[in-house]
């Protein structure tokens, strides 16, 4: 669904580029998560796939076509196909949650009767149910966090781009989150996430692609926030079968690195 | 629906930003009435010339009853003083300088000269008897003025011979200066209205970029994202020309029409239904000056 081949993305020709001959593939219906820290590549990754930014070199192709070769009057048709979530939700803050949601149908043109049978489908989905004339302000973190993934989701895409979708969130909402994502998952939509949220990818076991300035580190199926043994170049199958070990050493090694942050800051007070 | 949708976003386009709208649609208003003021004054020496003025340059008015020239002491002038003259107008010692005449007759001269005056009061009080015949020529070399003028002036039947041009044109160079001056300052106040404009769409486009970075994401086409900006400022611009044109109505209409036609009633005056033709023009200027401008901004300012 999602190709990335020899992709490299300069920003600035002085600095290291964001992202550094990045060589990857996530099928349709997959569900992976983009760990890495601040600066490592990963929004850089997922504006790529948007066509919001042109790959410096490389090739990038969404559900089969090369992003490079279309034309930008065709962009729209692309984006129509991928939904976006961030972590600060962007809603519209004067329209109710059933307006913010039809939005992204009455712009792209769908007919009134199609936006009156699908809006209250989907907010059934992310169980929003009896909440469609509610002001974005009058709901939860996590319920406006379900209208962005609502509005995602809406025209059905067949890719969903999750930025930080936690980020704000308490981790019990956070779960919540996640549960609504995973549906979606379920229902067919590859979904790509992007977060620092440890907790959720330790709870989630799915595909883990993690980035440190610009270069892909690690790349496992059904993985941990953080593993033991970083490993480059490893086919996926060995990777695999040392994941289950791996997994009780990669908490010790979370908790160490927790302390050493700590450590850091109170050396920095 | 995606029309439906495109009005609802002009709408609380327009009403979120009503200042600025009011001060687009003051600027094009101010501009464009003084593109229609040259216009108009265009208009109005077209009026003035009359029928002859493009194709003749000399006029022979013949003697008719009211006349009190010297040649004219005999009355009227007869149909065969009207033959000589046509015959002296072909021979060969006049017709060198001469490209072609055409007589006008007392009937003809009534029929031209309703057409002039259609917007003077004086029309109803004219008959033709009034109104003198004439011979219209035109010049091969219109600076040989004098000599139709010394050949015919002294000939039976002629009442005076006038170099018509002569006479109008320096009251047209100075309405031509008029109207170099008004598409001068309208000229300023079009660039004026064009920032004012681009200013405008780009707060607007500042103030829903919410709005439209959702759009873009969700795939709207360019179109959808772009239109309604455009035809906000369209929308102004359109208001503002239409006022320009009702105000130049309201100048034919009170000002020519109903004080400068009675205190000169032996000029023509444009009608105030003449200036409607300018209207489709300013408000075509108006959506082309608020579409281009806009376009431009957009492409600046506006991700899509």
């Amino acid at each position: 669904m999602i190709r990335f081949e020899n992709v490299t993305k300069v920003y600035d020709q002085k600095a290291r580029p964001a992202l550094d001959s990045i060589n990857l593939e996530i099928d349709r219906g997959e569900f992976a998560f983009l760990v890495g820290a601040s600066g490592s590549g990963k929004s850089t990754f997922l504006r790529l796939v948007l066509k919001e930014d042109r790959a410096s070199s490389g090739a990038v192709y969404v559900a089969g076509q090369n992003v490079a070769n279309i034309s930008s009057w065709r962009v729209p048709r692309l984006r129509r196909g991928i939904g976006v979530v961030f972590q600060d939700f962007r809603l519209l803050p004067q329209k109710t949650v059933f307006a913010n949601v039809a939005f992204a149908m009455q712009v792209i043109g769908k007919s009134r009767s199609v936006i009156r049978d699908t809006v209250p489908e989907v907010l059934k989905t992310v169980g929003l149910e009896g909440k469609e004339n509610r002001l974005p302000h009058e709901l939860s973190g996590g319920e406006q966090q379900r209208v962005a993934i609502a509005r995602a989701v809406v025209n059905r895409p067949g890719i969903l781009l999750a930025d930080e979708p936690t980020g704000n969130l308490d981790p019990t909402t956070s779960m919540g989150i996640m549960g609504v994502l995973d549906k979606i998952n379920q229902n067919g939509t590859t979904v790509v996430m992007a977060t620092h949220d440890d907790d959720i990818v330790n709870e989630m076991r799915k595909r883990v692609v993690e980035l440190r300035n610009g270069v892909i580190i690690r790349d496992e199926a059904k993985a941990l926030y953080t593993s033991m043994i970083p490993v480059v170049g490893q086919s996926r199958r060995l990777r695999d079968a040392s994941g289950r070990e791996e997994s009780p050493s990669a908490v010790t090694t979370r908790s160490e690195a927790r302390a050493e942050a700590r450590a850091a800051g109170e050396g920095q007070l | 629906m995606r029309l439906q949708f495109v009005l609802a976003e002009i709408g609380s386009g327009l009403r979120r930003n009503l200042s600025m709208v009011v001060s687009v649609i003051l600027v094009t208003f101010v501009s464009l009435t003084f593109v229609g003021a040259a216009g108009m004054l265009q208009l109005q020496i077209n009026q003035m010339k009359g029928y002859w003025y493009d194709k003749v340059q000399v006029a022979i008015f013949l003697c008719s009853d009211g006349s009190t020239a010297a040649g004219c002491a005999s009355g009227p002038a007869t149909p065969e003083q009207q033959d000589n003259l046509a015959r002296l107008l072909e021979s060969p010692a006049v017709a060198q300088y001469v490209n072609d005449f055409q007589f006008e007759s007392k009937d003809d001269a009534y029929k031209h000269f309703k057409e002039q005056f259609s917007n003077s009061p004086i029309v109803d009080s004219v008959t033709p008897d009034q109104l003198p015949a004439s011979f219209r020529i035109n010049m091969k070399d219109p600076e040989k003025y004098q000599i139709i003028s010394e050949t015919f002036s002294s000939q039976a039947g002629v009442e005076t011979v006038i170099d018509q041009r002569q006479l109008l044109e320096r009251l047209f160079s100075v309405m031509n200066a008029a109207s170099l001056v008004a598409v001068s300052v309208a000229g300023v106040m079009i660039v004026c209205a064009i920032l004012l404009i681009a200013t405008t769409i780009r707060l607007s486009a500042f103030s829903r970029r919410r709005e439209t970075g959702i759009m873009r994401l969700v795939g709207a086409s360019k179109m959808v994202i772009q239109l309604p900006f455009i035809l906000e400022g369209v929308i102004a611009a359109v208001i503002g020309a239409a006022l320009a044109s009702g105000t130049l109505w309201a100048v034919a209409h009170f000002f020519l029409g109903g004080y400068l036609s009675k205190q000169y009633p032996d000029t023509a005056f444009i009608s105030a239904g003449q200036t409607l033709i300018l209207a489709p023009a300013l408000i075509g200027l108006g959506v082309l000056l608020a579409g281009v401008s806009s376009l431009l901004t957009l492409r600046r300012y506006l991700r899509v």
